[in-house]
């Protein structure tokens, strides 16, 4: 069954997701079984019990009571599928990787229609941002007299992450809900304004030359979701300080250029009426 | 309702149906206060998950007027005394009497909704709008609300002083069931008012 | 033993001395009518438009909630017609206008319009007020011996706050910047920055809330205080079973949207901020607000309303499904009491999984772990009522009636449907399919291939109770067998879509995507021409429907009162009742539960209505010998 569904769903390169995959592969044979089941049964009655083989019905119908098992049975599995998969699988999907684990820690602001990809550089800790700051050229509003922020690495739909490195993303929005979507991380997550919601994962898999990986938006954010779309590369180690050094030297906050996607086209949204 | 096209009555319109014990209208209004009770229901929990998501909020004392309020809720507690007198005296047949209470209940009403009008001058004359804050936007809007019901129930102490009262001479139990429902209705919005009262104004 | 003689009244076989009451009553009861009717006849307005009788106010729903069935159907037409052919022109779209379509190639604004708008229209305009309030208003009554419902004027005010709260909604098509565009779930701040059309939507959906809250109040009270002499509870037909616990959740969980529409409302004319955080910037200037909202405030209070909502969106349903399965297995449902049971618990469960909708909002193990377990007992219930219904099958003698064939597609539609909510309810699985066609698949087949269905098997079944004149049997079949088909072009690949990771409300249906564009390229060509086959397949039906409901105006009636031969009460009412409180000639009394078929109490007929009287054998005398041995 999981090969079968793989057949139809994005490649899978992240350490959390053969967990998930396995379990949407269970719960998709517990549906198979009791379509084939039911199905089977169903066909089965409409040609025994039709009125030309059977012209009287019988009161009593069935007598048996084994569809209760049956449905005790469907609880059980439903019950082992979510206390033995779910909820684990939950679990680790929630909690963050310690230090120890040495994460990549970065964060997604997104906007209508952009992703914008914002790492703490060499210091490791988040410039302040201010929102009067935003511009065209500043996107988060990055205040450049704050220490912090001077190393700090913006890139506009563009997410450079390690290979075996887990990495930790704080998620939030500028305007309105997006929602991030790695299709082949496993990974979804609302992109909520006033929220900043952190989430974890390890690419297992780095981008390899034909590889086209990339960030969709899952939830209806206005005129341009249908392209709202950023590019998801996975680096090797040396690579990824590599690109880091590349964007240092672009003198960030200035905003990696992207032809594809203008961040803020005709807006569809003419605040309050 | 009228039956002008019927020609079979409702019944238990008026007397209590014998295995449920009530009669149409009296659990009419108890399932549409069921869902009223949702409705600030959700309104007071949008409010506190509001305000402890709230950096700071405002003592309600500093922002709003409590002197006036506090004659409000007094005002709306007499009016639910004399909606019970109003129904009381209708039991025993005093029509006259009834009619008198409904008229104050009436006044009550009329008495919170212009005392209620002059806090939202005064709010207004200090530049405090629903936009202001997330305070004066609750407290507008739920104020607000709780002020349409109280309108609401006014035009129908209005109808049953005013035409409605006809139905005294015709079918009085009838009559009599009905200032009991539009009572249940008004103690309820008294209600809502003494659980908005402490915490808008006193929390 | 008295010799008893069986008189037949009607399709009911009766004690002669019974027949003889009931004949008397009969004529009293026509003697008054005939008195009073020529004291005063109503005016027309009184009559037809604000009419206070169920069965004429059900008939208005009915209509209405139809128009609108077919309106969502046509803008759902022009949005698949977009997605089966990204950047394509047609001609059709013209009618859009050139703000929306210049040149007839849709705009994305105007996707979105479309798509919240057919999100809308069939849910709150189209599918509730069809099975509640037409169905419901007209069965109801019927159903439970009641002369109308227990406030008739109640009831009247009810669709004249659902028509008008439905063309608001629709008014907005006229407005320049359009209509609302952020989904049927509205979802701020998306929806309080919108354009107009957001408005007009909220001020629809107070309207329709306040109609279905009048109307769910009416429900209740005729149910628990209308019912026949009899008619207990465990009598009831399970049609007004689900329509009671329906009436139950429209009536607690609708509340809070009203609520949340409010707020929403004071968002966008007071300038307030309930839902806006602090500190937004909307393309690029900061929004000047107070701030200090919560845009996940209003995702609990809709989804607190919305799930709920889908059951009052299946259960009807299943009520439907159910009459007509009884009916036309010739038997007895299997597990009645099992079935009322798991739909009083449905009910109570649907109040606490709203957040299974949620789930990527950023929620914790032990939040999630807690909606996750109720979404899974939830499954439960329904699979009880699905197993009884295919259980009901068993030894029936079952009649491929046309009602009956959508009836049946319905078991397995709204399994496939039920199953897939299934890795939807589990959080693990849901983190890739949330927000995919795979959501869009899954509820799709329960209410298009689903409720639907139910719905056509309601409209076959009940056509000839209210109009006199059964629908068309052949073209009944050419109607099942095309929309079964069509509809399962349309929605099947859409699992496959959301399994490959294409995200919903995607206006070219996910070409910009690596990952999607080669399963969008291959499936939605197919599925547009699926949906416009689906389109070709309803015309029999619209045709037979209309000239057969005009035909019934014109007096032909051609079937009795009972042609189906069925047990439950609205069947011992004349065909096309008259309109007027008073439903029944005679009052019935309820002698035994509702689904006596091939009751073996039963002598001349395989079905034994509710209200009927049998002779009794003469009971057998013991013989005297035997001695009673401990
Ligand atoms: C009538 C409407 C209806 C019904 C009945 C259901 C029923 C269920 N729904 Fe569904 N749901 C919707 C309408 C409905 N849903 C809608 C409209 C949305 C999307 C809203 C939006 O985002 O726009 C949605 C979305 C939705 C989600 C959110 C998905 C997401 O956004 O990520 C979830 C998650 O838990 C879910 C779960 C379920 C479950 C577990 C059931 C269970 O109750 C199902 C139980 C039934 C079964 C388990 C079937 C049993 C079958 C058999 C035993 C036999 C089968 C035999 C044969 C087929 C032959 N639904
Ligand atoms: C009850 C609810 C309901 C129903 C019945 C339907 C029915 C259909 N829907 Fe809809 N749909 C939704 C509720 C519903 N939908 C919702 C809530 C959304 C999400 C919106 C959002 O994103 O916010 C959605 C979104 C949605 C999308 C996804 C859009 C996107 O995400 O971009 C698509 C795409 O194909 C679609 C297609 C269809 C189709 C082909 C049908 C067909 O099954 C239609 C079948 C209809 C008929 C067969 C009608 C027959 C009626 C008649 C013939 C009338 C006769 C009249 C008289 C006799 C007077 N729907
Ligand atoms: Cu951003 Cu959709
Ligand atoms: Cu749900």
């Amino acid at each position: 069954m999981k090969e079968f569904l793989a057949q139809y769903m994005p490649p899978d390169y992240s350490a959390h997701g053969p967990q998930l995959d396995s379990l949407n592969a269970y719960v998709h044979w517990l549906m198979l079984i009791l379509f084939v089941f039911w199905g089977a049964y169903f066909l089965f009655v409409l040609w025994r019990f039709n009125a030309n083989r059977n012209p009287k019905a019988n009161y009593h119908g069935m007598r048996s009571h084994w569809s209760t098992y049956s449905e005790a049975g469907v609880a059980i599995v439903e019950a082992v599928l979510l206390i033995g998969f779910s909820i684990p699988a939950w679990y680790r999907w929630t909690n963050r990787p310690g230090p120890e684990t040495n994460p990549l820690e970065l964060r997604i602001v997104a906007e209508q229609f952009a992703w914008n990809a914002h790492y703490p550089g060499a210091d490791g800790i988040f410039g302040r941002r201010d929102v009067k700051l935003v511009s065209s050229t500043n996107p988060l509003g990055l205040d450049m007299t704050d220490p912090h922020a001077k190393d700090d690495v913006v890139a506009l739909n563009q997410l450079h992450l390690e290979v075996n490195r887990p990495a930790i993303i704080h998620i939030t929005s500028k305007d309105v809900i997006h929602s991030f979507f790695l299709p082949v991380m496993r990974v979804k997550q609302d992109a909520i304004p006033g929220m900043d919601v952190a989430i974890h994962f390890t690419p297992v898999k780095a981008t390899g030359p034909d590889d086209h990986w990339e960030i969709a938006c899952a939830q209806l954010c206005g005129l341009g979701h249908y392209r709202m779309r950023g590019q998801l590369t996975v680096d090797t180690k040396s690579g990824f300080q590599a690109w880091m050094k590349s964007q240092v030297a672009q003198n960030s906050p200035a905003p990696d250029t992207n032809p594809v996607q203008a961040a803020t086209t005709s807006s569809p949204t003419t605040p309050h009426v | 309702m009228d039956h002008a096209a019927g020609h079979v009555e409702i019944p238990y319109t008026v007397s209590p149906r014998p295995d449920t014990g009530l009669y149409n209208g009296k659990l009419g209004i108890w399932l549409f206060l069921a869902s009223e009770v949702m409705l600030f229901g959700a309104l007071f929990s949008s409010l506190i998950l509001i305000r402890t998501g709230s950096p700071s909020w405002p003592h309600g004392w500093e922002e709003l007027h409590v002197v006036p309020a506090t004659i409000n809720t007094f005002v709306l507690i007499m009016s639910s005394v004399t909606v019970v007198l109003a129904w009381a005296n209708l039991r025993l047949g005093n029509f006259k009497l009834g009619r008198i209470f409904i008229g104050v209940t009436l006044l009550c009403g009329l008495v919170f909704m212009g005392i209620k009008a002059y806090e939202y001058s005064l709010s207004f004359a200090h530049g405090h709008y629903p936009s202001t804050s997330d305070f004066f936007a609750i407290y507008f809007t739920m104020t607000g609300l709780h002020g349409l019901h109280v309108l609401g129930g006014m035009i129908v102490f209005a109808y049953f002083l005013g035409p409605g009262s006809k139905m005294w001479h015709t079918d009085r139990a009838r009559f009599t069931n009905r200032i009991e429902i539009v009572g249940l209705y008004w103690h309820f919005v008294d209600l809502v008012w003494i659980f908005l009262f402490p915490t808008l104004y006193l929390l | 033993m008295a010799q008893k003689r069986q008189i037949r009244i009607g399709d009911q076989y009766l004690y002669a001395r019974d027949a003889e009451k009931a004949l008397r009553e009969a004529l009293r009861v026509a003697e008054a009518e005939e008195r009073e009717h020529a004291a005063h006849q109503e005016p027309w307005i009184r009559r037809y438009v604000f009419s206070t009788d169920h069965k004429w106010i059900g008939i208005q729903y009915g209509v209405t909630a139809l128009s609108f069935l077919l309106f969502g159907f046509c803008l759902m037409i022009l949005m698949r017609l977009q997605l089966g052919w990204p950047g394509q022109a047609f001609s059709v779209m013209k009618v859009l206008g050139e703000n929306r379509a210049p040149g007839g190639v849709l705009l994305p604004e105007a996707y979105n319009q479309l798509g919240a708008m057919h999100g809308t229209i069939m849910v709150f305009l189209a599918i509730v007020p069809l099975a509640v309030g037409a169905f419901g208003n007209y069965l109801v009554p019927l159903q439970i011996g009641a002369p109308d419902m227990a406030f008739p004027k109640l009831n009247m005010a009810s669709y004249w706050c659902y028509l008008p709260g439905g063309l608001i909604m629709l008014s907005s098509f006229a407005l320049k910047d359009g209509t609302a565009a952020s989904g049927w779930t509205s979802y701020p701040p998306l929806s309080d920055i919108a354009t107009r059309g957001q408005t007009f939507w909220l001020v629809g959906m107070i309207f329709l809330i306040t109609s279905s809250l009048l109307g769910s109040v009416n429900f209740i009270v005729t149910i628990v205080q209308l019912r026949a002499k009899g008619m207990n509870f465990m009598r009831l037909p399970f049609f007004v079973w689900a329509q009671f616990v329906t009436s139950f959740l429209l009536l607690l969980a609708f509340p809070p949207l009203e609520a949340a529409a409010v707020l929403q409302l004071m968002d966008r004319v007071a300038h307030t901020s309930f839902f806006l955080p602090s500190g937004l910037v909307v393309s690029g200037t900061p929004l000047t607000v107070a701030g200090g909202g919560n845009p996940l405030l209003w995702q609990h209070l809709f989804w607190f309303l919305a799930h709920p909502e889908v059951y009052v969106l299946i259960l009807p349903a299943m009520g439907i499904v159910a009459e007509v399965i009884a009916n036309n297995t010739r038997k007895p449902l299997w597990g009645y009491r099992s079935m009322v049971s798991a739909t009083i618990f449905l009910g109570f469960m649907s109040f606490v999984v709203w957040a299974h909708h949620m789930f990527l909002t950023g929620m914790g193990t032990i939040i999630s772990s807690f909606f996750q377990t109720t979404t899974m007992i939830i499954s439960i219930p329904s699979v009880i009522i699905l197993s009884a219904l295919f259980l009901s099958l068993w030894g029936g003698s079952i009649r491929f009636t046309t009602p009956m064939m959508f009836a049946l597609a319905f078991l397995p539609m709204f399994g496939i449907g039920g199953l897939t909510g299934l890795p939807l309810g589990l959080a693990a699985t849901d983190i890739h399919l949330h927000d995919t066609y795979y959501v869009i698949g899954h509820f799709h087949y329960v209410v298009a291939p689903g409720t639907i269905f139910a719905m056509f098997a309601g409209i076959y079944y009940w056509f000839p109770k209210i109009t006199g004149r059964k629908l068309n049997d052949f073209w009944g079949r050419v109607h099942f067998w095309g929309s079964f088909v069509c509809i399962n072009g349309i929605f099947f690949p859409m699992f496959i879509q959301g399994l490959a990771g294409i995200s919903r409300r995607l206006y070219d249906g996910g070409m910009q995507y690596a990952h999607a564009r080669e399963v969008a390229s291959q499936t939605n060509p197919f599925m547009s021409m699926s949906a416009i086959g689906l389109l070709i397949f309803q015309i029999p039906f619209i045709v037979n429907f209309f000239w057969n409901a005009f035909q019934a105006m014109r007096g032909k009636v051609t079937v009795g009162s009972n042609p189906w031969e069925a047990t439950t009460l609205d069947w011992a009412a004349t065909s096309s009742p008259p309109l007027r409180h008073g439903n029944f000639e005679v009052m019935p009394i309820v002698r035994r539960g509702p689904y006596e078929y091939n009751s073996p109490e039963a002598t001349n007929a395989d079905y034994l209505p509710q209200n009927a009287v049998v002779e009794q054998p003469a009971p057998v005398l013991a013989p005297p010998t035997a001695p009673v041995v401990a």
